[in-house]
């Protein structure tokens, strides 16, 4: 799966979680959850939950409190489906 | 301290045979029941195998909740409270607020007995799996007592109190009083109050247990819930929602509100399980000082009292609790009020029962009618024995009137008693 599919995926994911639309539509790295698609903090282990059944990967503790941008996210997601096809 | 007069403004109500006030006015009049079989009791091993549950769609749900909060909703309790509650608000002719300012005026005292048992139970299975981190963000909100009313709240944007109290089978009425206390002292202009009872076999099994429930119509349910009758033998459980729009006179005149009642006043008390008082039997001496407190506090006589909208659960209590009403109103056979059940048609709607009740009885003066009694055509003789069989009305009764009694009793040896009058507008 490339980075673009990824982040695509990950869009899916979020767009329940943020009622930013403008700044849904243009998501790319740089977006920050809280700051530019305001979403609930208490939602971000939601999210999390969500990925790890999209993409068959667990996330621990540390790299949860990391995942508070699109970049962070997509890395750590890469990081673990790698993990898992090793 | 102020003391304004307090009305009520705006009905909802999520109940087993309507889901909203046009629709529970008919059902009312026409003895329409809510009673239905339950498969998953059924199969669970029930005694009680019957209940009543608010039919409602995912459409409508919808229309309530965002697809958010629907994502992970699994609580009856809360659904069928912020239906009645936005409902009810709705009905009162008053707005969600879209800007950040709460209502400071307006606040919400929204009752239940437990929250979202069906979550919880989820909760539960997935920590013993060794899955506690699945959770997710919205097991405390749903577990949580005051999680109705902090729904509730958030949707309207309410800036008063907010809070849940519960009182076993008194909640409904107990909720009514603490708001109407807190518009009379004037701490608030506006309160939403009303209770919930999520459904299902986790909240209904310890009852079936303890068998106060009736198991003998499982055939027959709409025959099932039988208050008064000489074969009433237990309750039939249901569940839903009521709620209410509490505001000040002045508040309500200032708007020009549609105002459907006035508050007179009403009292809370136990009977400390002293006496014959326990944790599942009344005291009797204190469900008789709480109707005459309730009475006191309200300005009015006893005999005043036109109409008593029941407890009474269908159990073999019922005669013991007609016996109370007549201690307490000092009066004959002949002179007893007219006195209804609704539990006949929905059943025992636990901690939403006081609010549900007080719904119809609200509809009743309003609207100047006395709904009939179901399931009551074989009166219990010891009933009989204490007041005229012509005031238990089983027939439909087209009449205006302007004093209503309602009363809650629950676990806990609780009690719970409100005194409503027709607002006739000057």
């Amino acid at each position: 799966m490339s980075k673009e599919e990824i982040i695509a995926e990950l869009k899916n994911i979020i767009t329940p979680y943020s009622e930013e639309t403008i700044a849904l539509q243009s998501i790319d790295d740089d977006t920050d959850f809280l700051k530019d698609l305001k979403i609930n903090s208490a939602n971000l282990v939601d999210i999390v939950l969500d990925i790890e059944d999209r993409f068959n990967i667990e996330i621990d503790n540390d790299s949860m409190a990391k995942m508070l941008t699109v970049k962070a996210t997509v890395d750590i997601i890469e990081n673990k489906r790698q993990g898992n096809a090793g | 301290m102020d003391n304004n007069r307090v009305v009520i403004t705006g009905l909802g109500v999520c109940g087993p045979n309507a889901t909203n006030v046009p629709d529970f006015v008919h059902a009312l009049k026409n003895g329409i029941s809510g009673i239905t079989h339950q498969s998953d009791l059924e199969a669970l091993g029930f005694s009680c195998q019957i209940a009543g549950k608010p039919p409602l769609t995912e459409d409508r749900i919808a229309q309530y909740f965002s697809s958010l909060e629907l994502k992970n909703l699994n609580s009856t309790g809360i659904v069928y409270g912020v239906i009645a509650a936005l409902d009810a608000w709705e009905n009162a002719g008053l707005k969600l607020s879209d800007i950040n300012e709460p209502d400071w005026d307006s606040g919400t005292i929204f009752g239940t007995g437990t929250s979202g048992i069906d979550k919880f139970r989820w909760a539960i299975n997935k920590i013993d799996d060794m899955e506690i981190r699945k959770l997710g963000s919205s097991v405390v909100v749903q577990t949580m007592a005051s999680g109705v009313s902090a729904f509730i709240a958030g949707k309207i944007g309410l800036g008063n109190q907010v809070s849940t109290n519960s009182s076993a089978c008194a909640t409904g009425v107990e909720s009514i009083l603490l708001a109407y206390d807190r518009i009379k002292s004037g701490r608030a202009k506006r309160m939403l109050a009303g209770s919930t009872s999520d459904s299902g076999p986790y909240i209904w099994g310890g009852f079936d247990a303890m068998k106060v429930c009736n198991y003998k119509h499982n055939d027959a349910p709409e025959k099932g819930s039988r208050p008064m009758s000489a074969t009433a033998s237990g309750f039939v459980p249901g569940s839903g929602a009521g709620a209410l729009v509490l505001e000040s006179l002045e508040s309500a005149l200032l708007r020009s509100a549609p105002i459907y009642a006035e508050v007179l006043g009403g009292d809370l008390n136990s009977g400390g399980q002293r006496g014959l008082g326990t944790m599942t039997a009344p005291n009797p001496v204190a469900v008789q000082r709480c109707i005459k407190k309730a009475i006191d506090n309200a300005g009015i006589r006893a005999n005043e009292i036109e109409v008593i909208n029941g407890h009474l659960t269908a159990t073999t209590k019922d005669a013991l609790e007609i016996e109370n009403w007549k201690t307490a109103l000092d009066t004959s056979k002949q002179k007893f009020p007219y006195i209804n059940s609704i539990k006949g048609l929905i059943g025992h709607c636990i901690s939403a029962a006081g609010s549900i009740e007080t719904v119809a009885s609200v509809l009743q003066l309003a609207e100047g009618f006395i709904f009939p009694n179901v399931n009551c055509e074989d009166l219990n003789p010891a009933i009989a024995d204490l007041i005229n069989e012509s005031r238990i009305p089983q027939q439909l009764i087209n009449k205006q009137f302007n004093y209503l009694a309602k009363a809650s009793f629950g676990f806990g040896d609780v009690n719970a008693c409100i005194i409503l009058k027709k607002y006739n507008y000057e």
